[in-house]
């Protein structure tokens, strides 16, 4: 084929290498490079990475134990803050009740007061009421005597004054009429 | 001879040679030092001198609140460290992890130079570097194997199966003799070799058979060609899962040796 006429012939002495060789020279270009690069990676290199994967579960696990702590903290501090508002309502309901029977208290004190005033004015009222008809009926007692004996003198024509007063006839008909007016 | 990329349309069916990497200094060329020099050579330094860097650099100041490089660097390290020693190692697996990101580190860019421009050819396609790996990692499980449980001790352990009938064992020892102590650093080294031989093999083909038929003449071929050449960039990104993949599988297949050497019982 054409494959072949553009390939001429291969050089006779292709035959002499050897693939499955094995040079020392490369043994050795190995064995220094790969040599070479386990001392640097495994002097200088992965202990450091080693001490960082520690370095680094120590901050993480640190920072667990810390996250830890801080969750202990605020639930504490929920639980105080928990207790002291149940305290702080006990309280307000403690002063709630206190005040409703305090102002039970003063409005009956204040009734109680206002009703002894109101009595206390309206016994008065009815003492005063009782004086001045006592008066009242001292005056129209006196003045009656004299109006009687002044309207019998006109009528019999003479005055009845005198005898009157001697001989008491005013003071007991008044006598008379008062206790016709207690019965 | 092949040096450089360069040479890609004359030789479209590519073979083995496009491996053969010369030395970058002349005079050293067929000495026995001419492969301390090479391309790939020089692409492993590099590999080794940019995750040096990239680790420096994002982790000179490290914080408390990773910054977003130093979170880079972090979870590189992280992924391997959590993910792949102390899954399957257990808790004791964290002293491991250094070696084994360090795995992951240089086989992922030595990989990765498969596909990047102008590089296009990762050193893990030469089987001396692998082979280094592997052999690291052998040493250390066996070690790991001995301290835990002695010589004998750790023999038995990985090549005696329990709760087997005992006419069974002398199949099954040779077996387990073979496939734990010797063999799983063959196929160790061989799995990551080939893997990026064959991804680099086929960037070749498609892009190389692109060239071929673009320069073969007849106009209907043109369109075959860019065919070739869309279908090398589906490849690459293809290598590019692979190579990552190739990276974990080394890194993770080390782990669980490591892990069945300093384990009580099967």
């Amino acid at each position: 084929m054409y494959i072949a006429q553009e390939a001429p012939g291969a050089p006779a002495e292709h035959a002499e290498y050897n693939v499955l060789g094995v040079p020392l020279a490369e043994v050795i270009v190995g064995l220094i490079a790969f040599g070479v690069l386990l001392f640097v990676l495994t002097k200088f290199v992965f202990p450091r990475m080693e001490s960082m994967f520690q370095q680094r579960v120590e901050a993480i696990e640190g920072g667990l134990v810390k996250a830890e702590k801080a969750q202990a903290e605020a639930a504490a501090l929920l639980s105080q803050y928990k207790a002291q508002l149940a305290e702080a309502r006990t309280e307000a309901a403690r002063i709630r009740d206190e005040a409703r029977a305090d102002a039970e208290g003063i409005r009956t004190d204040v009734l109680a007061k206002a009703r002894e005033e109101s009595d206390r004015i309206i016994a008065a009222g009815r003492e005063q009421l009782a004086g001045e008809r006592a008066s009242i009926v001292r005056e129209l007692r006196t003045e009656m005597g004299s109006l009687a004996v002044s309207l019998a003198g006109k009528i019999v024509g003479e005055s009845l004054e005198d005898e009157a007063r001697r001989r008491g006839t005013v003071e007991r008909a008044l006598a008379d009429l008062e206790t016709a007016g207690a019965r | 001879m092949i040096t450089q990329p360069g040479f890609l349309a004359s030789e479209f069916p590519p073979g083995v040679d496009v491996f053969d990497y010369k030395s970058l200094i002349p005079s050293l060329e067929g000495s026995m030092w001419g492969g301390a020099f090479t391309k790939l050579s020089l692409l492993v330094w590099m590999a080794v001198a940019i995750v040096i860097i990239f680790f420096l650099v994002t982790y000179r100041n490290p914080t408390l609140v990773p910054t977003k490089k130093q979170w880079l660097a972090e979870s590189v390290y992280g992924v391997v460290r959590n993910n792949i020693a102390t899954d399957i190692i257990g808790p004791q697996g964290v002293r491991f992890a250094p070696y084994l990101a360090t795995i992951f580190c240089f086989v992922f860019v030595t990989n990765l130079w498969s596909i990047v421009p102008f590089a296009q050819i990762s050193p893990n396609s030469h089987l001396a570097f692998p082979v280094v790996l592997a052999v690291l990692t052998w040493f250390v499980y066996i070690g790991l194997g001995i301290k835990k449980h002695g010589v004998l001790g750790y023999l038995k352990h990985s090549t005696v199966q329990p709760g087997v009938p005992w006419w069974v064992h002398p199949i099954l020892v040779p077996i387990e003799f073979l496939s734990n102590l010797i063999l799983r650093p063959i196929t160790l080294a061989v799995r990551l070799f080939a893997n990026m031989f064959a991804g680099h093999m086929i960037l070749l083909v498609f892009t190389l058979g692109g060239v071929a038929l673009w320069n073969a003449g007849p106009l209907l071929l043109k369109p075959a060609a860019l065919g070739s050449w869309a279908f090398a960039i589906v490849m690459t990104l293809f290598e590019l899962f692979i190579l990552s993949l190739q990276a974990y599988v080394f890194t993770l297949l080390s782990a669980t040796y490591f892990q069945s050497s300093i384990a009580d019982e099967h």
